[in-house]
């Protein structure tokens, strides 16, 4: 699920047409709303001008709506986010719909508006048939953060990315590069030959074994398993017999990453084959406490919502406006630089080993 | 009698020689291919899908089908994942029979509409396949527990699912048993062979006083038990479970089936030819990446390989047909 998620943010990242002037238009349309009074006046005319030492507006109300209400990983996401609007005396809440289909979070916006909240954080489902509503949303005044997935560029004032393809891919590397001593033979079991965001990874997983550190370590072979139980065990089978000295793989994938600890875990190449990547917590506890797996990647997603959070109370309290260059003062996880398109990045994924693995529970 | 005796062992025998091409092939790239955890691992691979294809083949034979196969497995799955999260320490043969207890239920579901309600199986099991998949992710969605994972699961069902006697791997060893006891039902008893007759000519099997009714209705009933276990079974060997397991195996499962020369219109073929096909079908499969074979193309060589058997089929009924007409004539003259 974590897969397609990001593939549609790419996706939604690809539709650059409308760049950062559009979200800045979209946005100063907010001058009609009643309820909520203008204490970022300081733009008069067409122009909002963030002003970085603006208070935070008592009693801000923040919806956030996921890709759909019954995804353990979004109301965790949510959580994050909630517990940001608290902080900051707020009150956040959480709605959206059944099923994650294109067209299912339309009518929750047109709610959300008619409520006259004052900001709305969204995981879009589709980047485009949110669109129209959200703008709508922001002609009223009201601040939209997308987080997790994005919408358009120009139908919300900013991103919250969880974290960029770069770090994602490189890390990966590190992990594996320290777990076999960074010396030898891997291999990647991803999902599908052409998923956008496994490709982009693997590329930059490429990238980061041309640095001079790791000239000891050899890519063989990627492997796709189709994010599918069976074939994802079937081609780890075929990767530990076809490549006798294989050191470690690399699964980038949640469905990917499982299925090769639960091969590995039950087959002689337990404890002589590395296995690393991105997944969930929940899904490896069991491989990290018997010792298939060492260490593995995500990032934290109540993090991504703590910060969709204050980057929503920012933008609905005026301290900032989405623009490339501003900061965001973002609580417990200290300040986020504004990047190209309103695009806020989380930071590198978290890493769980043993340690801490019992602290999360997603 | 005697010539479509030997025709069947020859369609076997047919499998078992693709079989051996494809493990030669195979281990001459790669010699540990056929080492004993090589080995073990092909029988592993298989050992869901030729249980499954086991309970395919009753129905089959009596010119039925099911293709909820896939969402029975998904729900029985599930079942046994929120049995755990109930109480960790439910003993595993008690996830078992609950999951055998389930699939045999959705399959008495099945069985009644289709030898009661004389719904073609083909449209009721279409239906199903969306109702049980519906219901299974009604149930992930109204306990909040979209994912079970291997540490919710008690160490004894996994160590189940990963286990083997002597080498060979517990799942491999209940697809056996099946095997065995469906193999001889169908051969040497009664109500086996009536399941014959009812596929080659349904009205003349009813004239000659076969409860068509019961008889398919039954064969649901266990094809659906087998089911049931396999998704169980496909719980305690991958060790994480969600709404969507099983998604699509109805049609591996045929595949395996006509691979394994079911005939598709019912009365003839064997359980043993349908566990050789899945056999077949997932050692392609395990082949295809050692081969080297990119993943584009595994798909396509899946489908190439039924495409293939299906035709074989048909040359060898035509000429089957010729030979008995020729002697047919012959002994008339």
């Amino acid at each position: 699920m974590i897969r397609s998620r990001t593939r549609r943010a790419r996706a939604a990242l690809a539709v650059t047409g409308a760049g950062l002037a559009f979200a800045l238009v979209a946005a100063c349309g907010g001058t009609t709303k009643d309820s909520a009074p203008q204490a970022d006046a300081g733009g008069s005319g067409t122009e909002k001008v963030a002003d970085p030492n603006a208070p935070i507006k008592e009693g801000l109300k923040i919806a956030f709506l996921p890709k759909e209400i019954d995804n353990p990983y979004e109301n965790l996401v949510d959580q994050g986010g909630i517990a940001a609007v608290e902080e900051l005396g707020g009150t956040g809440k959480e709605v959206g719909p059944s099923d994650a289909s294109a067209s299912s979070q339309v009518s929750y916006i047109n709610t959300l508006v008619q409520q006259n909240q004052d900001a709305i954080v969204i995981a879009a489902n589709d980047p485009n048939a949110v669109a129209p509503a959200l703008k709508e949303a922001m002609a009223k005044g009201i601040a939209v953060v997308s987080y997790d997935s994005d919408a358009a560029t120009d139908a919300r004032q900013v991103f919250v990315n969880q974290a960029n393809s770069e770090d994602i891919g490189r890390t990966q590397i590190k992990m594996i590069a320290e777990q076999i001593g960074g010396k030898g033979k891997i291999a990647i079991l991803s999902a599908t030959p052409n998923a956008t965001n496994q490709n982009t990874w693997i590329e930059y997983m490429k990238d980061e074994l041309k640095k001079p550190e790791y000239s000891g370590i050899e890519l063989v072979k990627v492997a796709y398993g189709n994010d599918d139980d069976q074939q994802s065990f079937q081609e780890t089978q075929a990767l530990l017999k076809s490549i006798p000295d294989l050191k470690g793989i690399v699964s980038p994938t949640t469905v990917g990453i499982s299925a090769a600890a639960r091969y590995i875990s039950s087959s002689p190449y337990k404890g002589k084959v590395a296995l690393t990547g991105l997944g969930t917590p929940n899904q490896m506890r069991q491989f990290i406490k018997d010792g298939t797996v060492t260490e593995f990647a995500l990032w934290d997603p109540e993090q991504l919502g703590y910060l969709a959070g204050y980057a929503a109370a920012a933008l609905a309290s005026g301290q900032i406006t989405g623009k490339e260059g501003e900061v965001l003062k973002a609580g417990e996880l200290g300040e986020r630089t504004i990047g190209k398109n309103g695009e806020i990045i989380l930071g590198p994924p978290t890493t769980f080993n043993a340690d801490n693995i019992d602290d999360y529970d997603f | 009698m005697n010539r479509v005796h030997s025709l069947l062992s020859g369609r076997e025998m047919s499998i078992v020689g693709a079989l051996v091409a494809v493990v030669a092939v195979t281990a001459f790239v790669n010699p540990s291919f056929v080492s004993p955890q090589g080995l073990h691992d092909m029988f592993l691979n298989a050992s869901i899908i030729a249980l499954l294809a086991i309970g395919q083949t009753l129905l089959v034979i009596t010119r039925n089908i099911d293709l909820s196969v896939g969402s029975v497995m998904g729900l029985t799955a599930y079942l046994s994942g929120q049995m755990f999260i109930a109480d960790s320490g439910t003993p595993v043969i008690v996830v078992m029979l609950a999951g055998m207890a389930l699939g045999a239920a959705c399959g008495a579901f099945n069985g009644a509409l289709v030898a009661i309600a004389k719904v073609p199986a083909l449209v009721v099991t279409l239906g199903t396949l969306y109702v049980f998949r519906g219901i299974d992710y009604g149930w992930a969605s109204a306990t909040g527990v979209h994912q079970i994972n291997a540490d919710q699961m008690s160490p004894e069902f996994l160590s189940f699912g990963s286990g083997s006697v002597l080498g060979i791997p517990h799942l491999t060893l209940i697809a056996l048993v099946a095997l065995g006891i469906a193999g001889y039902a169908l051969h040497n008893w009664r109500s086996g062979r009536e399941l014959y007759a009812i596929g080659s000519n349904p009205q003349a099997a009813r004239l000659a006083g076969i409860p068509a009714g019961r008889r398919v209705f039954t064969s649901f009933v266990i094809s659906g038990a087998l089911v049931g276990l396999a998704g169980v079974l496909h719980a305690s060997y991958f060790g994480t479970i969600n709404a969507s397991v099983g998604t699509g195996k109805e049609l591996a499962v045929v595949a395996a089936v006509v691979v394994g020369g079911v005939a598709i219109f019912g009365g003839s073929g064997t359980v043993l030819g349908a566990a050789l096909g899945a056999l077949l079908l997932t050692t392609i499969t395990g082949a295809l990446p050692i081969l080297g074979v990119p993943a584009f193309w595994q798909r396509a060589v899946d489908g190439a390989a039924l495409l293939l058997a299906i035709s074989l089929d048909r040359a060898v009924m035509l000429r089957v047909a010729e030979r008995l007409r020729k002697e047919r004539s012959l002994r008339r003259v």
